[in-house]
């Protein structure tokens, strides 16, 4: 591989090297800057963290089905964003209802339970369809061939999710028990957060006791190490790939609960921008790799958050927010140059 | 399970098929929408017209996918399959009507309006009869048209569909028409019944006369045009250089818009086409260099920076230059990216591109979310180009640049070392490619004909908002070439027409457009990969791969073996 690499760039090895030593060195000086003006108090730097986590817990959540899918058909499911989108938009019905007959403040904990199965279920359902009736028929065809069927199928779910429901900004009811703060170690910190953040790890630990300990989730394993071999095996390798899509469905359901119960709001185009991210969130970790996305996911949301008021604000950028998603975009771009394998990766991003 | 039981139970299968497909359609919006503008005046809007089709559509299906035609058995399933799709609809009327559900609240379009349009205006007795016989009608048309043998029933296939484009493109035909011709085939909105039969009627009987005796005019030319090739051909270039040139003034400043912006649509597309289709890579950040071919029109040249105060024309090689050195700096990061990493890399960077625009950042550089307005006309002699009919040519001039481009490289090393990537890069590189070069090249070429498309849009538009430049346009280039054809220059020309002139002509669609661009693009990728006017090589590559996929998977993972 080595080899292959110096004898084929190495002037774009300089070239690139160099584009990441800068870039390591703005983060720096940026960061230094700030911290030493001290423009920002402890309290704000924790505000800042914990919304990182609680942000990339959702992240890693969304991640987690783009590691699936591609683990077992090596390819990107670029309409994902869309299976993340369309639970917390059915959830949305459901919820207002519930909220009409005051359903949310006598039982929240029930509500909420109702509002994250139906769009669970939702998500799947279109997961499994999407791969059905998208991807299935399409198993053996040439490269660019599913890709640019996903590509058509993520386009065709949000303007047909906006044509269904319309295009206006949904905004989810509030629930009581949800609002406020609670004081950790002196440092009063908003209630959604820290449940978001808790309930995301809850699921992941879920998910990946599933993928060790039952038998679907050994078959899910061994049809990502080698589809023919586990077809011998006796797996079914259709009902293994569709379950898989499934299981990425449901985590995408419940991240895009705990999405709009953090940002209070859902409309057609939500997943996009997320979606970009949880996909960075994958690779940064090692996509095809669990454990990869819930890292890359917490890490990517840190950063994010802490990102703009740490570093561009240091750099004397002004409105340092408004660049958060290119904080994202960027980190995708390096990574995938430096390190395409991922953190914990297993697998090359380059051409398999 | 007994055969017999079998057919019963796909028919059924079929009918909640079409139920479900008009229901949505129904739901989504597309009929109450469509019915705005008439297809047979008084008769049918074009949002009934969108239900019978698809229920005839999936008749058609039915029946092609009987193993033993006959005409009962068709007309019984093509019966079965309108009744279905019929009684879906009226459920949903009166779901509709239910006020306790509740269904509007939740289904923006589930309207009084729908409920008028699905019962034709006649209530819900009378409504409901018409909306189920009229389904069944349709789905029995349906399944008779795929049964009727030979010529009949392609004919009728045919002209049915003909008509159907005649009567929606209504609005084109008033403007070229004489009034009194006009009046007669056409009401305000739509045919009116004397019209219709008789367009429909006559495009029967030339398709038949055509397929009887079509033959002996394709000989005869066949034989006149072996006997003077050069002379044949000599002649059509004339004849299409004429209409090309004469086109503007035939049909009139509001068509030559929307001919403008095919035109713009067909440059990127040819760039695409050679990112895409030639090196098959799939870049989907295409519109970033669309953007800064923009944008280096507009900073250059408009006034309101006051940063620089060039021409168009001095400007217009400097777009295309910083559209490539995007392409080039694009390019080099991903590499060693295969497909569908390549894909969203691309489409970060062509969002980091629009984030920047947008950003307070660089406001003092590229006008931030306002911006910029004020950018240069180009100027031609002693004339300013400025109406649609002159900036026609203008673009025309760029499209036969593009295409001279495009076609030249086709055929030239460069463009044989391109498909050879497109088809196997590890291959490729076996033979001596130099993928680096190769690919910097597909993104530098692709970008600077973008860039050039970039540049006449903002001085044709005068003014530009970073809001014109999202990741839609991206999807849009992709769906035009895609359609028309990955890898071929007629199908970009084709794919332009049908999706961006399409959607420009029928503001009706242009509300649904994306949603019938995802549908095409996946519709396109699992029944007819190859496009609408595929490259012969091409086509031959896609069949071939399908057929072989099966035969060659062992050494496709061996391969892959010895990558890692």
């Amino acid at each position: 591989m080595w080899q292959k690499l110096k004898s084929r760039m190495t002037g774009m090895t300089i070239v690139m090297w160099t584009i990441g030593i800068v870039t390591v060195g703005l983060i720096i000086y940026g960061s230094a800057v700030t911290l030493i003006s001290g423009k920002y108090t402890l309290k704000q730097w924790v505000d800042f963290l914990i919304f990182g986590l609680a942000q990339g817990g959702i992240y890693a959540l969304i991640a987690l089905g783009y590691t699936q899918v591609y683990g077992v058909l090596k390819m990107i499911n670029f309409a994902h964003s869309e299976v993340f989108m369309s639970g917390p938009m059915i959830g949305y019905f459901v919820a207002t209802d519930l909220y009409r007959f005051n359903f949310i403040d006598t039982h929240p904990y029930l509500s909420i339970l109702i509002v994250l199965i139906v769009a669970m279920f939702i998500s799947m359902s279109v997961a499994v369809i999407l791969e059905r009736i998208a991807y299935r028929p399409l198993r053996n065809a040439p490269r660019l061939v599913p890709l640019i069927t996903a590509i058509g199928a993520s386009f065709f779910l949000q303007y047909f999710f906006k044509g269904l429901f319309g295009s206006n900004i949904k905004v989810y009811p509030d629930w009581k028990i949800f609002l406020g703060k609670w004081v950790i170690f002196g440092q009063p910190i908003l209630k959604i957060q820290i449940i978001v953040f808790i309930a995301a790890m809850l699921l992941m630990a879920g998910l990946f006791s599933f993928m060790q300990r039952t038998k679907t989730g050994k078959a899910i394993r061994a049809v990502s190490e080698d589809k023919d071999a586990a077809a011998l095996m006796g797996i079914d390798v259709d009902h293994t790939i569709s379950f898989s899509f499934a299981l990425g469905g449901i985590m995408a359901g419940a991240g895009g609960v705990f999405y709009a119960l953090l940002y209070k709001q859902v409309f057609f185009l939500m997943g996009f921008v997320p979606g970009i991210k949880a996909f960075t969130a994958a690779v940064l970790g090692g996509i095809g790799n669990v454990p990869g996305a819930m890292l890359g996911g917490m890490f990517l949301g840190l950063f994010e958050a802490l990102g703009p008021n740490l570093f561009l604000d240091g750099l004397g950028i002004p409105s340092p927010y408004q660049l958060k998603d290119v904080i994202a975009f960027s980190v995708l771009v390096l990574v995938l140059i430096f390190r395409p394998t991922g953190i914990l990766g297993e697998r090359l991003a380059k051409r398999a | 399970m007994e055969n017999r039981h079998f057919w019963q139970l796909e028919v059924v299968n079929l009918g909640w098929l079409a139920g479900i497909l008009v229901v949505l359609l129904s739901l989504v919006g597309m009929v109450a929408s469509f019915s705005k503008r008439g297809f047979i005046s008084g008769v049918m809007s074009e949002g009934q017209l969108l239900i019978f089709l698809t229920v005839a559509l999936i008749g058609f299906v039915a029946a092609k996918k009987m193993e033993r035609q006959s005409v009962l058995k068709v007309v019984l399933w093509g019966g079965i399959i309108g009744f279905m799709a019929g009684l879906s609809l009226i459920v949903l009327v009166l779901l509709t009507g239910f006020k306790p559900l509740g269904l509007r609240s939740m289904f923006l379009n589930a309207s009084p309006r729908l409920v008028k349009v699905l019962t034709f205006g006649k209530g819900q007795g009378a409504g409901f009869l018409y909306l189920l016989l009229l389904n069944v009608l349709s789905g029995i048309f349906g399944g008779l048209v795929a049964v009727i043998p030979g010529i009949w029933g392609s004919a009728l296939a045919n002209s049915s569909l003909l008509t159907v484009l005649i009567g929606l493109l209504t609005d084109i035909w008033k403007t070229f028409l004489p009034r009194g011709i006009a009046k007669f085939f056409f009401a305000n909105r739509g045919f009116n019944v004397t019209g219709f039969l008789i367009i429909f009627f006559f495009i029967l009987a030339f398709l038949i006369f055509w397929s009887l005796y079509g033959e002996n005019v394709k000989t005869g030319y066949g034989r006149v045009a072996s006997r003077q090739p050069k002379e044949v051909k000599i002649t059509w270039w004339v004849i299409s250089l004429v209409i090309l040139l004469l086109l503007p003034r035939l049909v009139g400043s509001y068509l030559s818009e929307v001919l403008d912006l095919v035109g713009i649509y067909i440059i990127m597309g040819l760039g695409l086409n050679i990112v895409v289709g030639f090196a098959g890579l799939l870049d989907l950040g295409y519109v970033a260099f669309f953007a800064i071919g923009a944008y280096t029109m507009g900073v250059f040249t408009s006034p309101e920076l006051g940063l620089f105060h060039l021409t168009f024309w001095e400007t217009l090689p400097l777009s295309i230059l910083f559209a490539v050195l995007a392409g080039v700096l694009l390019g080099i990061p991903v590499l060693g990216m295969r497909g569908d990493y390549l894909a969203i890399v691309t489409m970060g960077f062509g969002e980091i591109i629009r984030l920047l625009v947008l950003s307070d950042a660089l406001k003092s550089l590229l006008g931030g979310a306002q911006g910029l307005v004020g950018i240069a006309r180009p100027v031609v002699g002693h004339i300013v180009v400025k109406d649609p009919p002159q900036f026609y040519y203008l673009i025309l001039a760029g499209i036969f640049i593009a295409w001279y481009v495009a076609s030249a490289l086709k055929d030239s090393k460069l463009g044989r070392a391109w498909m050879a990537l497109r088809e196997d890069e590890d291959v490729a590189q076996a033979m001596g490619i130099n993928l680096v070069s190769i690919k910097l090249l597909a993104f530098a070429t692709g970008a600077a004909l973008s860039g050039l498309s970039g540049a006449i849009f903002a001085a044709k538009l005068n003014s530009m908002v970073p809001h014109s430049f999202t990741i839609l346009i991206s999807i849009y280039v992709l769906s035009l070439i895609i359609v028309g054809g990955v890898g071929s220059l007629p199908g970009v020309v084709v794919g332009a027409l049908a999706l961006i002139g399409t959607p420009e002509l029928l503001r009706e669609f242009a509300e649904y457009r994306m949603m019938i661009y995802g549908a095409v693009l996946v519709g396109m990728m699992l029944y007819k990969p190859e496009g609408l006017w595929p490259e012969p090589a091409r086509r031959r590559e896609l069949r071939r791969e399908e057929e072989d996929e099966s035969a060659i998977t062992i050494p496709a993972q061996v391969s892959m073996g010895d990558e890692a």
